[in-house]
């Protein structure tokens, strides 16, 4: 079964610490990565710049509508995510419109990132 | 544990602008809004480490602030005489549904508040810095003096002067008009970006304290952002100072000397800093309203983005750096704009370009230190000798000096040499 897990914390506090600080936390999360890395257990990993970066495309209106900022609602809930790579945040749009045509209803939450490893999946686990 | 009160620390710091804006809204008095912050804090302090933190810092900072301050106010009068008992039945009444009308809406005015009351026009610009770091960043004044290299009771004194400024000043209580909002907002982010060169310019000799009001700078504009999230010129703001620090590992050797942009070890650059301030100036563009934050961000952008230094797009900064003249226009931008047209169309269309701002900027070290350079460039090395001598009469820090020290030390080799 493959698992993902959401980090979730207050960016106004992970973000106000030092470099240092920063790169602390990262040397012992790498340490807890490495271990899952060797048992080719660990899939894509991330860590996304803060909302402030963030671009919202409501696809429950249609035209789906482009917001600044995070996805807010509650009502809603995280179903999943893409990562792809884009010369700029409008191609990205772009591919979020196709995306909202073929599933309407929602929101996609746009968010750039700032740390990424691809992981040692085995390819057919990768595939599924 | 600690890893507990490391992280109360900084719960405390980031929910600070909003807990006094909003008993600053409340009192209508900055000392005492202060003064009941601290006390939340104090015993936040006590309590968080048993009982874990609120769900919502914040409002658990104003509930307890306002009702120790309350406390406070009624323990003055009993000392004087009692208060009718029905008043302080009715102020419990009061406090009761507080948490419920904390849903947010007024707290972005509060903070904007706050920071726009710290850049009332009649305090100078480092009176504004240090009440800012004091008030909205939270900075000791012990931190904000040594930032500043003045001794504590002088950075003491200068904040209750700025301070009892404002208390003279009206302060606006009421919420403000969508215009006036803009204005503040403008005002504010001036001052954030204040706060940022005043860390940024320093030279490497500079205390940690000073460097780190470029980052606290940066925490400011995440919070505009924040407040703001469709505005493309605080998207600018945060961009600009992003890109601008990501370079800071790089911009002094170990001597401290300043190092040159096109010496900079590029792998020393932030990259997180500057994917994010990609990402930010990016999205601000979308708007199709540029502004002078935008414009400077995008030239930042544009030399983060180079690989190497002969990579740079030095056209397209020219061609910003041509219509940030048009939105703001000093002759400091035109020098600037010189320096990108020395790359792109070579030394004698900057020399043309800067002649005419030689009466503005006589008595700028950057102005003859670029006109040396160019000077240099076109092979006349004696009117090169005398800008530069110009210049090192003029540098503002030993680093400055140096750099232009150099160069002279290249030119009388090279004279040698020949």
């Amino acid at each position: 079964m493959l698992y993902a897990l959401l980090c979730y914390n207050s960016e106004e506090v992970v973000f106000s610490w030092t470099k240092e600080q920063d790169d602390a936390v990262m040397e012992k999360l790498h340490h807890v990565h490495e271990k899952m890395a060797v048992k080719n257990k660990l899939g894509p990993s991330l860590r996304l710049v803060p909302t402030t970066a963030a671009t919202t495309l409501r696809k429950s209106s249609d035209p789906p509508l482009v917001i600044d900022g995070p996805f807010a609602e509650t009502k809603e809930q995280l179903l999943g995510f893409y990562v792809v790579d884009c010369q700029d945040l409008d191609e990205a749009l772009g591919f979020a419109r196709e995306l909202a045509v073929a599933n309407p209803g929602g929101a996609y939450e746009i968010r750039p990132i700032r740390f990424f490893q691809p992981g040692t999946l085995p390819e057919e686990i990768a595939a599924g | 544990m600690s890893n507990d009160l490391a992280w109360i620390d900084a719960a405390l710091s980031s929910a600070r602008p909003q807990a006094i804006g909003a008993l600053l809204r409340y009192f209508r008095d900055l000392d005492t809004a202060e003064e009941a912050f601290q006390e939340a804090c104090l015993r936040a302090l006590k309590t968080w480490p048993q009982k874990g933190p609120p769900r919502d810092p914040a409002a658990w900072l104003i509930m307890v602030g306002r009702n120790a301050a309350l406390d406070g106010v009624r323990k003055t009068s009993r000392q004087t005489e009692l208060p009718p008992e029905e008043t302080i039945s009715d102020v419990d009444d009061v406090e009761a549904p507080m948490a419920e009308r904390l849903d947010g809406a007024q707290y972005r005015d509060d903070i904007l508040r706050l920071m726009f009351i710290c850049c009332h026009p009649d305090l100078p610009a480092t009176q504004q810095i240090a009440l800012a770091l004091r008030i909205v960043s939270g900075l000791s004044v012990k931190q904000i003096a040594r930032a500043f290299l003045v001794s504590e009771a002088a950075m003491e004194q200068r904040i209750t002067r700025a301070k009892g400024r404002i208390a003279k000043a009206e302060v606006p209580f009421e919420a403000p008009g969508p215009i006036e909002r803009a204005e503040r907002l403008a005002a504010v982010a001036a001052m954030a970006y204040l706060v940022f060169n005043e860390g940024y310019t320093a030279g490497a000799d500079a205390t940690e304290d000073r460097a780190q009001l470029a980052g606290e700078a940066i925490r400011l504009g995440r919070l505009l952002l924040r407040l703001f999230q469709a505005e493309p010129e605080i998207m600018g703001l945060l961009a600009l100072m992003l890109l601008q620090q990501a370079r800071a590992p790089a911009r002094f050797d170990a001597d401290g000397a300043a190092v040159l942009l096109e010496d900079q070890d590029r792998g020393r650059w932030d990259r997180r800093m500057i994917a994010e301030g990609l990402g930010l100036i990016d999205k601000a563009m979308r708007h199709n309203r540029p502004g002078p934050y935008q414009v400077q961000a995008a030239i930042a952008a544009l030399h983060d983005r180079a690989a190497r230094f002969e990579d740079t797009d030095w056209t397209q900064i020219e061609a910003l750096y041509a219509s940030l003249e048009i939105m703001t226009p000093s002759p400091v931008v035109t020098l600037n704009r010189a320096v990108a047209a020395s790359r792109s169309r070579g030394a004698e269309d900057a020399l043309t370009l800067i002649e005419p701002l030689a009466g503005a900027l006589d008595g700028y070290f950057y102005f003859h230190g670029a006109r040396g350079a160019f000077l240099l460039q076109l092979g006349r090395d004696g009117e090169a000798r005398q800008a530069f001598d110009r210049a090192i009469a003029l540098a503002n820090t030993a680093a400055e000096a140096a750099h232009i020290r150099s160069q002279i030390d290249r030119l009388t080799a090279q004279a040698k040499a020949g």
